[in-house]
């Protein structure tokens, strides 16, 4: 588990607080310069879905960005404990599984949208600004 | 025997990860078969496959081509971790592009990370591989599809 700052305000408006969760390190450093922006505050970045959980008690994040395959628990297991402990995150899965079942299990889990890697920081910006929208 | 459209599947499975992660496209050398261990490069990412087919799938890349496609991806780090790092994400993209085309007839596994130019790879007794070079910038990986 890596960081935690406190939520900032921008101009009266709330800023969102992210939560990125991806076992590559190369992806969350990624997804983290992408978005870096008055309307998202990176709360801190986790390297499996065990890892997350923690993370997201102690830092309560409004959007996440969650891989699927990953080390103890996976994305899809998270994705549900995650929206038992907060009916209102928003997540979007980004992950190189491009099949249809695995995008349908986890919307069916609660993800709000997903991305499917590699992907553009167009692409990625894109898919963030519709789950917050 | 390997059918020409299983073998596209995963070479636009590498192919796709050089054009959409570092905004520059690979192209393909000629194809070649052979029998016995390929020679490998510094870092391999390797995917397990079962059901349909029986074998292995891996990308083979010199720590140069990672150097570089690392830079290209604005990343600062090129530490042996992330250079590993880097092949495990080209070799998922591969397993994704490959559940996504060949569904439940092949059990594709997550994939692992290898380093070093003599690492142990699981192959079929037998079986011939497929080597297709992976040509970016001046630097040339090798895809090695080896399936029953």
């Amino acid at each position: 588990m890596r960081n935690g700052k406190a939520v900032a305000k921008n101009g009266g408006k709330r800023t969102l607080k992210l939560m990125i969760v991806d076992d590559s390190n190369i992806m969350r450093r990624r997804i983290e310069r992408s978005q870096r922006s008055e309307q998202l505050e990176l709360v801190g970045t986790a390297g499996n879905g065990l890892e997350a959980l923690e993370l997201f008690k102690k830092t309560d994040p409004d959007v996440v960005t969650m891989d699927i395959t990953m080390p103890q628990m996976d994305g899809i297991e998270c994705i549900a404990r995650l929206v038992a402990m907060k009916p209102a995150v928003r997540i979007l899965v980004v992950s190189a599984l491009a099949d249809k079942a695995t995008a349908v299990e986890a919307m069916e889990r609660g993800a709000n949208g997903f991305l499917n890697k590699p992907f553009t920081d167009r692409q990625l910006n894109e898919a963030i600004a519709e789950l917050m929208r | 025997m390997l059918y020409e459209q299983e073998l596209k599947t995963f070479v636009e499975g590498t192919t796709n990860f050089f054009e959409v992660a570092a905004q520059q496209p690979a192209s393909i050398g000629s194809p070649y078969l052979m029998e016995g261990s390929p020679s490998v490069h510094e870092y391999t990412g390797v995917i397990n496959i079962s059901g349909k087919r029986e074998g292995v799938v891996y990308f083979t890349a010199p720590k140069a081509m990672l150097t570089v496609l690392l830079m290209k991806m604005q990343e600062n780090d090129f530490s042996h971790e992330t250079m590993k790092d880097l092949v495990g994400e080209v070799a998922n993209t591969i397993s994704g592009n490959a559940r996504r085309d060949f569904g439940r007839d092949f059990v594709i596994s997550v994939p692992s990370v290898l380093s070093g130019e003599k690492p142990q790879i699981p192959q079929k007794p037998g079986v011939r591989s497929f080597i297709i070079p992976i040509n970016w910038r001046s630097h040339s990986a090798k895809l090695i599809v080896s399936l029953t």
